[in-house]
């Protein structure tokens, strides 16, 4: 069983995230689980998403302390008072994060065999006109880098998981998906 | 065909899929989604049904009343507050012997005010005469609201049956369920026909002033019906397998032949005890989970049987009776004592108001239970 968390901003989409993820994984075969943190949520504040992906029954239901594959919507949640995004990610795990920096630019990379990929998926929203400048919704395109970099998933299923969750730009979604599946370093 | 939805989308198809023809209900967090899938469902034309919006909790559980009197089965959703408010109905519906199925995601009871995971609801309504299941997964939601249709509408059961969801762990966790096809469901699920019921032409007189000549028979009878139901469960849990393969019982024993130790838990927290047995099982550790899944009527039969080579049992409750303890154990104790089995029995406390119990917190329970003797009520990792 692989255990995925995904931190973001309330607005962000990360629930969405989570629960085309498992889609995707639920098309390629797979017995899929996804849940957001149970908040209140609002604009702005931190949220957590979870998937679990696995080959057997998942019985299991709780939140995930020992996650497999972190994901960061927003990258200012790195080091933001009250957050420790890394706590409990396995040694040899794979941190995702959105940002226009280099991997090496993030001082876990290579340390206790954490790797970090990293993608501008803000400008890809940007770019597809997914939310507004000020506020993109980075959620569809973060999954095409999560099917690259995990290989859990493959980048059709995620774009006909897109075209089933999301409810309108289905297109623009699934294309925002297929840049950063190209895109992430 | 397979989908991946959440638990109040499971009950919102199970409903559909039941051939229910009239839904009343009134949207609560968490429940709020069964709702909205429901109207949406009916609007659409894809649920053949009359759905009616009401102004509280206790009138959706009336018009319920009022519909399946007249022979229609009927369906609702609701949760915490909201099933608090249907109290006084809930005792009409079972008295009247209305088979009326109602999906309850378990929400904690205000104040503090909260959302979140916690069986004070539907436990607080366990005299009211109804029937109560609890789920641990999404598939299970699905299917023991079909279940339920027809062991409720069993001549020699007639009771309303209540399937009780986890707040969030269910209600708002996307998993894949297997839904059945509707010439499939035909064959399993008769139409409902109730022997009695409002007619125009052909009058009858119901649930008038009772006498005590009357009404202790009444209560009789009733005791009866559940005893009945019991039987029902499991027969109707047998056939749903050989149509369906998923098998559901009154309790579900997983890994007890040999262990020293024993779970009992119910809800969500069944599935993640499996895990936790599986993960104590490699340290070498003799522990199994006992699954309470029908809590009304009393599995007491099949819990003794499960429990007795168990050297210590250990009961998880995600609720309490203030003053006493979690209702589960003194279920459990109850049941054992009425057939002579004694051994130690542990009550611990976990998950109130939505806690997380991670397969962590259950070995730590284990641990506790093995160690010194703890007090019973025992709280799980409270933070004073």
């Amino acid at each position: 069983m692989i255990e995925i968390r995904l931190h973001g901003r309330g607005g962000q989409g990360a629930v969405k995230a989570a629960e085309i993820l498992a889609k995707a994984a639920f098309y390629d075969g797979k017995v899929v689980q996804s849940f957001p943190f149970f908040g209140v949520e609002r604009r702005g504040a931190p949220v957590q998403a979870f998937t679990r992906i696995s080959d057997e029954k998942i019985r299991i239901h709780s939140y995930i302390y020992e996650p497999d594959v972190l994901v960061v919507l927003d990258p200012t949640l790195i080091g933001a008072e009250g957050v420790n995004i890394l706590e409990g990610l396995r040694s040899g795990g794979k941190v995702i994060v959105n940002s226009t920096k280099e991997p090496s630019a993030f001082d876990f990379h290579g340390k206790n065999g954490v790797t970090v990929y990293t993608v501008d998926a803000t400008a890809i929203a940007v770019k597809n006109k997914l939310g507004s400048e000020s506020a993109p919704i980075v959620n569809t395109a973060i999954v095409g880098a999560i099917a690259k970099v995990t290989g859990l998933v493959t980048i059709d299923s995620v774009k006909k998981a897109i075209f089933d969750t999301i409810p309108r730009n289905k297109e623009a979604n699934a294309v925002a998906a297929e840049d950063t599946f190209k895109n992430v370093k | 065909m397979k989908q991946v939805m959440n638990g109040d989308f499971a009950a919102s198809y199970g409903a559909m899929s039941a051939l229910v023809k009239y839904v009343a209900a009134y949207p609560i967090t968490p429940q709020t989604l069964v709702v909205e899938k429901l109207s949406e469902l009916v609007a659409d034309g894809e649920m053949d049904a009359v759905f009616s919006k009401v102004e509280s909790e206790h009138s959706a559980m009336a018009a319920c009343i009022g519909a399946e009197a007249a022979g229609i089965r009927t369906f609702t959703a609701t949760s915490s507050q909201g099933l608090l408010l249907m109290c006084e109905v809930l005792h009409w519906a079972a008295r009247g012997r209305l088979p009326i199925v109602l999906a309850n995601v378990n929400r904690a009871v205000a104040p503090g005010w909260s959302i979140w995971a916690d069986a004070q609801d539907s436990i607080s309504q366990r005299d009211t005469g109804w029937m109560q299941v609890y789920a641990e997964d999404n598939q299970e939601v699905y299917d023991s609201i079909i279940m339920a249709y027809k062991i409720a509408e069993s001549p020699d059961v007639l009771l309303p049956m209540m399937i009780n969801l986890d707040a969030f762990f269910l209600s708002h966790t996307s998993e894949v369920v297997d839904l059945i096809d509707k010439k499939d469901i035909e064959k399993f699920l008769p139409p409902y026909e109730p022997k009695f019921k409002l007619n125009p032409s052909e009058p009858h007189a119901f649930n008038a002033l009772t006498s005590p000549d009357h009404y202790f028979e009444l209560t009789y009878k009733m005791h009866l019906a559940m005893e009945k139901a019991k039987k029902r469960i499991t027969e109707v849990g047998v056939e749903f397998e050989k149509m369906f393969g998923r098998r559901y019982g009154l309790t579900e024993s997983y890994r007890i032949e040999d262990a020293d130790t024993v779970l009992v838990t119910f809800g969500t927290i069944a599935g993640t005890a499996k895990e936790t047995v599986d993960l104590l099982r490699k340290e070498g550790k003799k522990v199994g989970n006992l699954k309470i899944r029908v809590f009304r009527p009393f599995p007491q039969e099949e819990v003794c049987e499960a429990l007795k080579n168990a050297k210590k049992v250990i009961v998880v409750d995600r609720d309490y009776s203030y003053g006493f303890e979690g209702a589960f154990f003194t279920e459990v104790k109850s049941a054992l004592y009425n057939k002579g089995v004694m051994k130690p029995l542990y009550g611990m406390m976990a998950g109130i108001g939505g806690r997380d119990v991670s397969t962590g917190t259950l070995k730590e329970i284990v641990a506790k239970a093995e160690g010194e003797d703890p007090k019973n009520p025992y709280f799980i990792g409270v933070k004073l």
